[in-house]
């Protein structure tokens, strides 16, 4: 397949360093953001950046991490690739947790990062670094460029890998020398990527197989993850499942794929799912996967997920098909494709009527429940607050743990792309700079990073960012005083040794705020939070709100580790 | 059980690392791997035995493989008709007398000397692995100094048989 790339690099007769020629690519592929942080071997990078008036914007983080966080932020709710631009050695090495963490979650990244001079490569030079040998595993594809000439092409070519397909990061590594270099150079940016060939409509056989088992079956349910999102399908999937009446759960990183508050939604399934969810999975006899990957936590054991049900299973790639559970329909396809193909079909409206009725009494007799305390404030009651001062209309960032299993509850993601968490990887320190990409994105939007007081402490140098730049990111610590769900593991099935869990010592996060000229707050009853929170969004700029959350709660329901997906505890009181 | 995957890769840096890295992150298990160039420039040919557990496991390995950027075709070929074959070079201690005894012992192997010293000899062998194994076997009890084995490289007959009499690919 030759590929036309969207614009001619123009200039093919100037003198230009290799640096410009960077610069001349990314205005091709149509970049307005860049997220980075600069260093010894990308200083003719910065140089052309620096004298370049190209239509972008350079956003420096004050961490390579919370730049990287920041472009998958970016591209979560954009669906655009996020543009990392960092230098050799730690600069690079330092971007590593983020491209893990976009691999995991098939977000698009183009991550370029600097190297020293070819002549110099292999010797250990200054911050050297074999940054395609420690970044082979976690992209889906990497370059080191060898020719100044090569640069045009394998920027076109690293912007085509990570955005089409199943979306990855693509990591570009560009000698000094290279960048520096100055050419005349005719360049070619076509390229030719025979083993690259995404399947992207579905088999027609594959749908009538599965129309017809459609047509047949008793208990349907959908799958939603975040294929559907990718694929920027959520209406055809509301249309699809409220065409035939079929009730949608979705995974963690498929919220908002169908309307939380949508007539179908069951809500999330998986290890801390709503029971009427899990149940619908387990005793399902058609079970339609769009574009999730069947993670561990989402399917308990194995040897209990959707044991009745004929799998069908709709992705982009081959490779989730068939990796961890035994598929019987499969449909290799963009899930917008595969859904415009079933909406076209001819499926006989199945006979679900008592099927529906047994989940709706689920749902009624086991919905999510909390504790209300008189003292500190009960976490989820929080995040109910947060929903309905933001309308439900805010993009919500998370870290990993029991604050994103409380956000995933208990905030309705009615629309795509509006919730921005650490699926895969489950990164801790993902959420404020993934928020801060989010807000650089969509300026006017309100956007809310839910972190813990631990992974907070990971990341919050960006404030420094977000006082620089006056962004209105709404920080909103559930502080525990606590790794909150390490702790939550130590007491269900470590007899309650909080091993390292609890911390001895926090910051005021009111002065570390103020200290970045950040406004801070801290609520400690929840009589204070409404008037705060109304405050805190009407603020024009970054705030931080450090909520003391009651320490003891735990994330229910739950399916221990091991149990199966029907064998949830706390379900009810 | 043992299966015989043949790949045609882009020939770009990194490749061969790309895949075999590939394959120790998903926990295969590889018996060999040999890698040279095809009859198209640019185009490299690579041969693996694997062993898998089973069928699911084996359809992973086809589609992990078939993921690669650089891999254009993946080919389970071990139950076509196919011709696979390995080298192996073989150092024995030898004597005067008991060199014209190892001769005899390759000879049915078609089997070639093509270094002799005081003390040894060096044995060529080709063919499937479960004869060069069968020669190894033989030559042991001379002691062998020094073995190295190019791993199997195969491809498909030219013909294959209309009705499925082929054998199971053995090691």
């Amino acid at each position: 397949m030759r590929v036309e790339a969207k614009q001619e690099v123009e200039g093919t007769n100037k003198v230009m360093t290799g640096a410009d020629l960077l610069i001349e690519s990314l205005v091709a592929e149509g970049v307005d953001t860049i997220f980075g942080y600069p260093g010894g071997a990308v200083l003719p990078i910065y140089d052309a950046i620096y004298r370049s008036e190209a239509p972008f914007e350079h956003v420096l983080f004050r961490h390579e991490q919370g730049s990287i966080h920041a472009a998958e932020g970016y591209a979560r709710v954009t669906g655009k690739p996020g543009v990392v631009l960092a230098t050799s050695g730690p600069g690079a090495t330092n971007l590593i947790t983020g491209i893990a963490d976009a691999m995991m979650d098939s977000l698009p990244l183009v991550v370029f990062t600097g190297q020293v001079a070819r002549g110099v490569i292999g010797t250990d030079a200054f911050q050297e670094s074999d940054i395609l040998g420690i970044t082979t595993p976690i992209t889906k594809y990497n370059y080191q460029v060898k020719q100044i000439d090569d640069l045009p092409r394998i920027i076109s070519e690293a912007f085509h890998i990570a955005t089409t397909g199943r979306p990855g990061p693509v990591v570009v590594d560009i000698p000094k020398d290279i960048s520096a270099d100055l050419t005349t150079g005719d360049f070619d940016n076509h390229f030719d990527l025979p083993g690259y060939q995404p399947t992207e409509k579905p088999n027609p056989l594959q749908i009538v197989k599965l129309a017809e088992a459609l047509g047949r079956a008793k208990r349907p349910v959908i799958l939603a993850g975040a294929g559907v999102l990718f694929a920027d399908a959520a209406e055809e999937l509301k249309e699809f499942a409220e065409r035939y009446d079929l009730p949608v759960a979705t995974t963690l990183l498929g919220l908002g794929s169908y309307p939380g508050t949508g007539s179908q939604a069951l809500g999330m399934a998986g290890m801390h799912g709503t029971y009427a969810a899990n149940m619908a999975i387990y005793e399902s006899d058609l079970l339609i996967n769009i574009g999730a990957r069947f993670d561990d936590r989402l399917t308990g054991n194995l040897e209990h997920f959707a044991i009745h049900a004929k799998v069908a299973h709709i992705d982009i790639d081959p490779a989730e098909i068939g990796k961890n559970i035994k598929t019987d329909i499969p449909v290799v396809a963009d899930a917008k494709e595969a859904l415009l193909a079933l909406l076209s079909a001819d499926i006989t409206q199945p006979d679900i009527t008592a099927w529906n009725e047994k989940i709706a009494s689920n749902q009624q007799a086991f919905p999510l429940w909390y504790e209300r305390s008189d003292q500190l404030l009960s976490p989820q009651w929080l995040l109910e607050q947060i929903y309905k001062e933001t309308s439900g209309k805010a993009i919500v960032t998370t870290d990993v743990g029991q604050h994103q299993m409380w956000a995933a509850q208990f905030y309705a993601f009615d629309k795509p792309n509006r919730w921005v968490t650490s699926g895969g990887l489950g990164t801790m320190g993902f959420g404020f700079p993934a928020a801060v990409g989010a807000q650089l994105a969509c300026p006017d939007d309100t956007v809310v990073a839910v972190v813990g007081d631990g992974g907070f402490q990971m990341t919050f140098q960006e404030l420094a960012v977000v006082r620089e730049r006056n962004l209105s990111v709404k920080v909103l610590i559930v502080n525990n005083e606590a790794l909150g769900m390490v702790k939550q593991w130590q007491g269900s099935f470590y007899e309650g040794r909080y091993s390292e869990s609890l911390f001895g010592f926090n910051p005021d996060f009111v002065k570390l705020a103020d200290s970045f000229g950040v406004r801070g707050m801290q609520i400690t009853k929840e009589a204070d939070l409404p008037a705060a929170l109304a405050e805190a969004f009407a603020y024009d700029g970054p705030v931080v709100i450090d909520c003391r959350v009651v320490k003891q709660t735990a994330v229910y329901p739950m399916i221990a580790p091991g149990k199966g997906i029907h064998e949830m505890i706390g379900v009810t009181k | 059980m043992k299966r015989i995957i043949t790949a045609t890769v882009q020939n770009r840096g990194g490749v061969l690392n790309r895949i075999t890295g590939m394959l120790h992150k998903r926990q295969f298990n590889i018996d060999s791997i040999s890698v040279g160039s095809s009859e198209i420039e640019g185009i490299s040919k690579m041969t693996f035995v694997v062993e898998v557990s089973d069928r699911q496991k084996l359809e992973q390995l086809t589609k992990q493989l078939n993921k690669q950027i650089d891999v254009i075709k993946v080919s389970d070929i071990t139950e076509k008709a196919i011709v696979a074959r390995e080298l192996a070079l073989i150092k024995v201690g030898s004597s005067s007398q008991s060199r014209s005894e190892i001769q005899g012992i390759i000879q049915p192997f078609r089997a070639s000397i093509i270094d002799v010293s005081r003390d040894s000899l060096a044995i060529q062998v080709t063919g499937k692995p479960d004869k060069v194994d069968a020669l190894i076997t033989l030559l042991r009890p001379y002691g062998i100094k020094e073995l190295t084995r190019t791993g199997v490289t195969a491809f498909l007959r030219g013909q294959q048989p209309q009705v499925s009499e082929m054998n199971a690919f053995t090691v």
